[in-house]
């Protein structure tokens, strides 16, 4: 392996793992509702965004972060209550434009309370680049992909080993037997856009050191992770950050070896060709039609 | 007795509802007092050519897509470049650039029609964006992010000029599409297309090819979208890939939403709304933004249905009551 290559591999990790956090938020959300969140980039620029502000305000990191998510978390909360629930049963085109009404409406927000500008965030333990193999890794790349790590491993054992957990993976296989046994079924509906708004800020958050922030990062960052969902399979945790991890790899290595103008462009022919062979994507589920 | 017939023609909502446009369109220019309401109208009318298209595959076939405003691009962008950089008589760029986005339909819409709901919506959207990087990125060609300018449309010499010739030529232009799309949905065609829209299967079933189906009304909505993209480019004069952007294609899509799904008239109020609407919003400046988002979340989420076939209803619901009132007056 060339040194190239591991450069090429390390920075496409890291990129990756960001797709699977924003990737994760979508399945989360479309288990419990069969709605794609369109807003699911907005968090992630509202975590970004917030935690800039907080720690300009003096805050520390320590401080400014968990402030940052659980802002991010109220307006995931905020955005179920006044604008899905209220139009439970409409059709999918429906709530689709229903959602990126939503974060049209959070960046033009944003770009009120913020402004257009760029703006860095320092990272969180310096910035001496680690020597790997002949390539390098940023200190933040490691914050990265450890807190992805930790997370994949927390949510598997929240929806393996808690109660609530349970009851948004039962409500995801079939929502009426889960409310016959006496699932909540509302309140997992309005967990889950808390849990993928707090997902969606995070990764936001630890990007934002690497990529910097402004108000409207999460248009691109919302529609790869939202490719990453699809190639992985929608609904299926495995399928968001595997889809995550290869979207990351092959962009950076397409960017890397072949052209870097068409780096944005690698991720939606990926998921195309893959559209083709397999129309559920990795590890969707298969199935007919009930007529 | 024999003028009956054709009074109840005239009555039905199809022919009555071309009547009514044609008057919109005849009788509007008495309220345009300046050009820039013209420049207004005539985006409107480009905008609602792409929307009755568009509306025959969301309304009446049931497939989503976000990526119609890469078939525009595609149109704008093959007619400005085969006209101003190589030197076409521009129909000759115009029906080129119309052919070619109708292969590039077909050959896309082929493989992706098979696929359902969000999968369907995110091939769409990818496909768009791959055009809309395309454009953006083969500068040489396009012009890159600034643009290209287009030269004025002309037909044997005669040069399309002025925002009041324009007006006539898109109001024609938008009654033929309503016509051919109307014609279509009551076609054996158009009821296909219902009937795959609400089962699949079931079409199947009954011997419908719901695959030739979908691609065949994919491909008609592309050449609307395609043919509207071309003459927007040489109406402005100047097209830039704004045009093609994922944000255009779901304007496209709430135009049709809006206006309400499943009617070709709607598809024209939609366009006309969601087109006047950002100018309107412009007084609120920095607001602009967050005001134009809470309208497409709030109508979405009190009128799901649409303008049209809600006030449709409210209509109807009355004219049963009075029918009622007759009868228990009776």
């Amino acid at each position: 392996m060339s040194a190239q290559f591991v450069q090429y591999l390390l920075t496409g990790l890291t990129v990756g793992a960001i797709y699977a956090l924003v990737a994760l938020g979508f399945s989360i959300i479309f288990n419990a509702s069969h709605v794609i969140n369109f807003a699911q980039g907005e968090f992630v620029m509202i975590g970004g965004m917030a935690t800039v502000s907080l720690s300009a305000a003096g805050l520390p990191y320590l401080l400014a972060i968990p402030l940052a998510i659980v802002a991010a978390a109220l307006v995931g909360l905020a955005l179920e209550k006044f604008a899905v629930e209220p139009a439970r049963g409409a059709s999918v085109v429906t709530l689709i434009i229903i959602t990126i009404g939503a974060s049209i409406f959070l960046r033009g927000l944003a770009m009120v309370i913020w402004d257009k500008r760029f703006h860095a965030l320092k990272p969180f333990t310096g910035d001496t680049p680690i020597p790997i193999g002949g390539a390098t890794i940023l200190p933040q790349s490691l914050w990265v992909l450890g807190v992805t790590l930790a997370i994949v491993l927390a949510l598997t054992w929240f929806f393996g080993r808690t109660l609530l957990g349970k009851a948004m993976l039962a409500t995801s296989h079939n929502r009426l037997a889960a409310q016959l046994v006496g699932i909540n079924v509302r309140m997992v509906l309005f967990v889950s856009f808390g849990l993928s708004a707090a997902l969606g800020a995070v990764a936001g958050i630890l990007i934002a050191p690497i990529t910097t922030t402004s108000y409207d990062v999460g248009v691109m960052l919302g529609l790869k992770g939202f490719a990453a969902a699809i190639l992985g399979g929608l609904g299926s945790g495995v399928g968001a950050v595997v889809g995550g991890l290869v979207l990351g790899i092959a962009e950076t290595m397409s960017a890397g070896y072949l052209s870097s103008a068409y780096k944005d462009a690698i991720a939606f022919v990926i998921i195309l060709v893959v559209l083709f062979f397999l129309p559920s994507g990795l590890f969707g589920k298969r199935g007919g039609e009930r007529v | 007795m024999q003028s009956r017939p054709i009074l109840v023609g005239l009555a039905s909502p199809r022919t009555g509802g071309m009547l009514a446009l044609a008057g919109v369109i005849a009788l509007l220019p008495l309220f345009l007092s300046n050009k820039y309401f013209y420049d207004i109208v005539v985006l409107v009318g480009l905008n609602a050519i792409v929307c009755v298209g568009l509306n025959l595959l969301i309304g009446y076939a049931g497939q989503i897509s976000l990526g119609h405003a890469g078939f525009f691009g595609a149109g704008a962008y093959g007619s400005a470049i085969l006209a101003s950089r190589f030197g076409w008589p521009p129909i000759a760029a115009m029906l080129a650039t119309t052919l070619a986005v109708a292969l590039l339909a077909y050959l896309v819409g082929r493989p992706i029609l098979r696929l359902k709901g969000h999968y369907l919506a995110m091939a769409t959207l990818g496909m768009g964006i791959i055009v809309f990087m395309v454009i953006t990125t083969e500068d040489a060609y396009t012009g890159g992010p600034d643009g290209i300018a287009v030269v004025p449309f002309s037909i044997g010499g005669y040069v399309l000029q002025g925002e009041r010739v324009w007006y006539w030529v898109v109001g024609a232009l938008l009654l033929l599409a309503v016509w051919l799309a109307q014609n279509l949905i009551d076609s054996p065609a158009g009821r296909a297309l219902r009937a795959l829209h609400s089962s699949e299967v079931g079409a199947e079933v009954v011997g419908i090819n719901a695959a030739k189906h979908k691609v065949m009304v994919f491909v008609i909505s592309a050449v609307f979208a395609s043919v509207a993209g071309s003459l927007a480019a040489h109406y402005s004069g100047f097209i830039t890939p704004g045009k093609a952007t994922f944000l255009h294609s779901i304007e496209l899509v709430t135009m049709v939403v809006f206006g309400g799904m499943a009617s070709t008239f709607g598809a024209v109020v939609g366009a006309a709304v969601l087109t006047t609407l950002p100018q309107l919003l412009a007084v609120f400046e920095d607001y602009e933004m967050m005001v134009f988002g809470a309208v497409m979340m709030g109508t979405m989420i009190f009128l799901p249905r649409g303008v049209v076939p809600s006030i449709a209803r409210l209509f109807q619901a009355r004219s049963k009551q009075q029918i009622g009132d007759k009868e228990s007056g009776a």
